[in-house]
């Protein structure tokens, strides 16, 4: 550790921890936000170096921003992962036994889906019959709330699916426990939910959708990379570039303005 | 690199900066804890290897940085309890060392805001952009609500009573009485999420009939707001110069004195 942390470095830290997870495209500009401010050297192209260097002090900790793909856009994200404790035990902080319970019921049934989702119904029913202590329909639905709040799980039309910061945090624990039921991305390589699955029952490999777009754009012929059957899913479009995030505007000052706007 | 902002003539009785080589808390109100004497701790550690003492401290690490999510002060009993365990007799080493983690590698800094109940927050050491006082989430919301209430405390001299508080806000169209649709119960997240973070004080006015209230800066504000730039901040606001605040001024700048002295 040659070279030493400077407050541009903290502040990107903390700014992560502030946003539990964070687009690529977002972090590139706090990452030059955070230079601004603080007047540290910035090259447009240095933001993995800039994170190696936090990690080398991350790393007596057993912590790791992590850079990883969500399977829901297919964007870059970052986030602060805990290396030391990678499983469900972490949240016990904040959710009672039966909650957890409830999560890992939840992430059995993601994992036993093809396309690495869980009906809300399938999860109410699991709540009936949760061993630590059964939950009532309201109160599973407020712990479902909380953990899709608290970016453990993302909803989509009554479809619930780990997020991505779920996912970064918890490949290894997920790993572990699930064996050989979870896959990995015939693309690119990382745990595969939220996937195309190969129809030859002898191959049944997974490629994330947002990895199938890129894949078999523009081919005719989509064939399975593994076994070379046909590809009978429909070729996802890749989703453009998301929206240029930017910092959210400063709200002190945009309060402060029409606070003097009453005070002149 | 880090400008300490440690505002010396500010520190209430009720904090104080945690200081590596000062041996710390002197009574013991959790009884599971004795403090252990400084030869205890040396046979402590000499039976321990260094990377034993390291894991120690980043699993220490590791369980501050996730209960501050809640920005509630964390008890020494409770690090003790669910980290610390049979490491107990190098407490004081293992803290040390978890803050200058701290200090080095996230610019927070580890302090007892009770010294009686041995409980510690974590403050941030950043120097901070007063267009974006990020004494929160960076850009939340709730940071410029805060800001706002502390300026006025701040300009008012320290302390304000409550209707002071709601009328500012009320012409920010921030009403207290009903659910804002980014602050939800605005009452409630001022005199009680606010003031468990300790950003603020909110205290009862004695002998008062009905009941009136008060509001101060919090142990957590004083130690993470630079009063020098909140007050340039109002000056421009105004159009002045930050010395047509004499009193303000004079506490800015001993604030500012004592962070250079730190
Ligand atoms: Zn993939
Ligand atoms: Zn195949």
């Amino acid at each position: 550790m040659a070279v030493t942390l400077f407050d541009s470095h903290r502040r990107f830290l903390q700014t992560i921890m502030c946003n539990g997870i964070m687009e690529g495209s977002k972090a590139k500009a706090v990452h030059r936000h955070c230079c601004e401010v603080y007047h540290t050297p910035y090259t447009d192209d240095s933001l993995d170096e800039f994170i190696d260097l936090i990690n080398s002090y991350l790393q007596p900790l057993f912590m790791q921003i992590r850079k990883g793909m969500s399977e829901d856009d297919g964007l870059q994200y970052y986030t602060l992962v805990n290396m030391a404790e990678t499983d469900i035990t972490r949240m016990s902080s904040d959710y009672a036994d039966n909650e957890l319970e409830l999560f890992r019921k939840t992430m059995d049934l993601i994992v036993d889906s093809e396309n690495g989702t869980a009906s809300s119904t399938d999860v109410l029913n699991c709540a009936d019959s949760l061993q630590t202590k059964k939950m009532k329909k309201k109160e599973t639905e407020q712990v479902l709330s909380r953990l899709v709040q608290d970016k453990w799980l993302n909803e989509k039309h009554g479809e619930y699916t780990l997020s991505t910061r779920c996912i970064m945090e918890m490949e290894q624990y997920i790993r572990n426990i699930y064996q050989d039921l979870v896959k990995s991305c015939a693309i690119c390589h990382n745990i595969a939910f939220q996937s195309q699955m190969c129809c030859n029952p002898s191959c049944g490999i997974k490629i994330h959708i947002p990895c199938a777009a890129r894949y078999y754009k523009g081919r005719v012929d989509p064939r399975c990379p593994a076994c070379s059957k046909f590809w009978p899913h429909e070729i996802p479009a890749i989703r453009t570039s998301s929206q240029v995030s930017t910092l959210s505007p400063p709200v002190a000052s945009a309060i402060s303005t029409s606070q003097s706007r009453r005070m002149r | 690199m880090s400008q300490k902002r440690r505002l010396a003539g500010t520190q209430s009785s009720q904090s104080r900066v945690f200081m590596p080589n000062e041996v710390v808390m002197e009574e013991d109100e959790d009884v599971s804890f004795t403090q252990p004497s400084s030869s205890q701790l040396q046979r402590g550690l000499d039976r321990l290897t260094p990377a034993q003492v390291d894991r120690k401290v980043a699993e220490v690490v590791q369980f501050i940085l996730i209960k501050d999510q809640k920005k509630v002060p964390i008890k020494r009993a409770d690090i003790v309890k669910n980290v610390i365990k049979e490491y107990k007799n190098i407490y004081p080493e293992i803290i040390k060392r978890a803050n200058m983690k701290f200090e080095k590698v996230f610019g927070f800094q580890l302090v007892e805001v009770d010294p009686k109940n041995h409980a510690y927050i974590l403050v941030n050491k950043l120097e901070q952009n007063p267009r974006q006082p990020a004494v929160m989430s960076p850009g939340h919301p709730k940071t410029g609500l805060l800001f706002v209430i502390l300026s006025v405390i701040f300009m008012k001299g320290g302390v304000v009573k409550e209707p002071v508080v709601w009328n500012t806000l009320k012409k920010l169209r921030v009403d207290q009485g009903e659910k804002h649709e980014e602050f939800g119960d605005v009452k409630k997240l001022v005199t009680e999420e606010f003031v468990r973070q300790r950003y603020l004080e909110y205290t009862r006015i004695p002998h008062t009939e009905p009941l009136e209230h008060e509001f101060r800066w919090g142990v957590r504000a004083e130690k993470e707001v630079d009063k020098m730039k909140m007050l340039e901040f109002v000056s421009q606001v105004h159009d002045q110069e930050p010395q047509t605040w004499t009193k303000q001024y004079k506490e800015a700048m001993a604030a500012k004195g004592g962070s250079s002295r730190s």
